[in-house]
């Protein structure tokens, strides 16, 4: 009995000597906490690997990488919690709830702890900041330069969408149909709605074909109707006539890459989202305001301008084809 | 009866070809044979389905849980053919029919056996199926590049014209034709739904008959989850989400009675291929999307009530007087 507390002192001796070396350690550097929503996700895998890089970049930043190990609010609380007590200079976090985690950011803030939110964000109360993927503008741009790129002589394009009130997408339709005039030759013929069913979009996407037999190209801006248009050229042996493009996933996406269905197609990438977080925190913990219409710079990534809810847009979706499909597919 | 019947069937087909002569109007290019037969191919899933259906609905029951095992099949299928890219596609049909039947099974011993509701029953065991593919998953999806070519190619494999898809369909459809009007089983789907306590007395176990239902119910599903994930090549855990309706939309349709008893193979079909024409119709004829539901919904209220006309009052009188004469 004796003996087996004296082990587990000495453990604990041996625990604190350690963590204390780390503290020791630590004390010059900056330390950025990368707080995700769960452990385990590509994703946030590899945003953590973009706050690496962005960390090697400024120098002496350390980075925390932490989250809960399930998609809650409760647990990423925790975790900002014991974030606290750890006394670190910086909270990037992506968020499971707008509003639950306001607290116990608070709280950090009072202690003079950096705080944004990045992809998915705190309301205003309890971040200092909010880092968007990309803008409503942005992506709708995005969505049609990518069917434009590969029509130089400009043609009949369609957009098959998720269901006809879906708020994302009606937003991101709009903002392409209003930058239509900017590429020369290109008509948008039709807009339908595939429900974000695949049978539905796969039907969708054989109407746009038969209703339209000069089409150059089919813009799905949702994940589901992307990749059901892509079987439906595919089945209608239109490769290379229809390029079907959007908004999808890479790992998802492979397959009509590599059969040559989809040319290009576009997501944020977690690459630079996490490294522009990390950007942003180091600058805002090193005295940079974050107040409306203030510019911070994000290195590489240029610079980010905060708007009236000091929330800001990272960059234009990243586009993914043939050249980098393979290295993204295994990550998300 | 029979009359009656035939001349529903006869009903259909006339609203099927005013149906397409509207179309037609509009879009003569969606009845050259080809757009048919893709059409055709197109519908063949639902057709399956309220084949399936249909024989639960005969029994007095409902099976809500068909869309629901026809996910969690397709999910199955398709990681068995991620985690062994070589096995057999007759094994995988095999497989996928026999797990959606146990699915059907559990479906059938809970109505047979405890006597729950079968709506209470599907809606519970829906709700699990769809739970069982997110647990087996969380939530990632099986993609056309995991899928082998095999896998892939079976559902468009075209024989004699026709993807094999639309041929399985037609088997299924010959198959229950003769299964409904020739065998005992089938005799007795019609006797455990029309009248159940005769059938108790005619010497057929109506629970057990029920549970049969839901087997054959859930094999289809099983079968059709392959070829559904193997079409669209992508599986996830909202497939077909909402489907069950419409299946059950296709057999009210058709001439099915809710109320067990009344129906047919043929009804089944017809009523399906009408949902598969209007849903493969409307976006082509360039309507808008909210038009879309209200029309195929008014189709379904039409239906149901012409059907409401057609069986209601000769079945209540006749229950009337047997209560007063015993």
């Amino acid at each position: 009995m004796k003996r087996r507390t004296f082990t587990s002192v000495a453990a604990g001796l041996g625990l604190a000597a350690s963590l204390f070396g780390t503290t020791a350690m630590a004390e010059d550097s900056m330390r950025i906490a990368l707080v995700v929503k769960a452990l385990g996700i590509g994703f946030f895998e590899a945003a953590a690997e973009g706050a690496e890089e962005a960390a090697a970049e400024l120098g002496n930043v350390e980075i925390i990488y932490t989250g809960p190990t399930d998609t809650t609010a409760e647990g990423q609380i925790e975790v900002i919690n014991s974030l606290i007590a750890q006394g670190v200079d910086a909270i990037a976090i992506s968020a499971n709830d707008p509003d639950a985690l306001v607290p116990s950011l608070k709280k950090a803030m009072q202690r003079g702890i950096t705080v944004i939110s990045w992809d998915s964000g705190v309301a205003e109360g309890g971040r200092q900041m909010h880092l968007n993927p990309s803008s409503t503008a942005l992506i709708g741009n995005t969505i049609l330069k990518l069917a434009a790129d590969h029509m130089p002589d400009g043609g009949d394009v369609a957009i098959l969408s998720a269901s006809a009130t879906a708020t994302n997408q009606n937003a991101w339709i709009e903002a392409a149909k209003s930058v239509l005039p900017n590429y020369a030759g290109v008509d948008l013929v039709a807009t339908v709605y595939g429900d974000d069913l695949s049978d539905k979009s796969y039907r969708e996407a054989q109407g746009l074909m038969a209703s339209h037999p000069d089409l150059k190209a089919i813009i799905a801006p949702t994940t589901v109707g992307i990749l059901a248009a892509c079987q439906a050229v595919t089945d209608a042996g239109k490769i290379g006539e229809i390029n079907v493009t959007g908004l999808g996933l890479p790992s998802e996406m492979a397959g009509c890459v590599d059969s040559g269905a989809t040319k290009s197609f576009a997501i944020w990438n977690p690459i630079d989202l996490g490294y522009s977080a990390t950007m942003l925190a180091h600058a805002i913990a090193n005295g940079a305001e974050a107040s409306a219409g203030a510019e911070i710079s994000t290195g590489r990534m240029g610079s980010v301008t905060l708007d009236d809810t000091n929330a800001a847009a990272m960059s234009d979706p990243f586009t993914y084809d043939s050249s980098n499909i393979d290295q993204f597919k295994s990550i998300f | 009866m029979k009359r009656l019947l035939a001349s529903r069937e006869v009903l259909l087909l006339i609203a099927i070809g005013a149906l397409m002569t509207v179309i037609a109007l509009r879009f003569p290019a969606f009845i050259a044979p080809s757009n048919l037969a893709d059409v055709f191919n197109d519908t063949s899933p639902l057709i399956l389905l309220a084949i399936g259906q249909m024989i639960v609905i005969l029994t007095k029951c409902i099976d809500l849980s068909v869309a629901a095992n026809l996910a969690l099949t397709g999910m199955v299928v398709s990681l068995i053919n991620v985690a062994a890219p070589d096995t057999p596609i007759a094994l995988i049909v095999l497989l996928a029919t026999g797990f959606g039947a146990l699915l059907g099974m559990v479906n059938g011993l809970l109505v047979w056996k405890l006597a729950i509701p079968p709506i209470v029953v599907t809606l519970g065991t829906m709700t699990i199926f769809r739970g069982l593919i997110f647990l087996l998953t969380e939530g990632k999806w099986v993609n056309s590049h995991e899928m082998s070519d095999a896998f892939k190619a079976v559902p468009r494999t075209v024989v004699l014209g026709l993807p094999i898809l639309s041929w399985i369909a037609i088997a299924a459809v010959i198959a229950f034709t003769i299964v409904m009007n020739r065998t005992t089983l089938g005799r007795a789907f019609y006797a455990a739904g029309g009248n159940p306590h005769a059938a108790t007395y005619a010497g057929i176990n109506v629970g057990k008959t029920q549970f049969w239902a839901f087997t054959i119910s859930g094999a289809i599903a099983g079968l059709t989850g392959y070829l559904w994930v193997s079409r669209f090549a992508v599986a996830y855990v909202d497939v077909a989400g909402g489907f069950e309706l419409t299946v059950v939309a296709a057999c009210v349709i058709g001439g099915v009675s809710i109320m067990g008893g009344i129906g047919s193979v043929v009804g089944a079909v017809l009523g399906a291929l009408f949902l598969g024409i209007i849903a493969n119709a409307l976006p082509v004829v360039n309507i808008s999307p909210f038009w879309q539901m209200a029309i195929s919904g008014a189709a379904i209220i039409i239906a149901v009530a012409l059907n409401a006309q057609a069986n209601r009052s000769p079945g209540r009188i006749i229950l009337k007087r047997a209560e007063h004469a015993t």
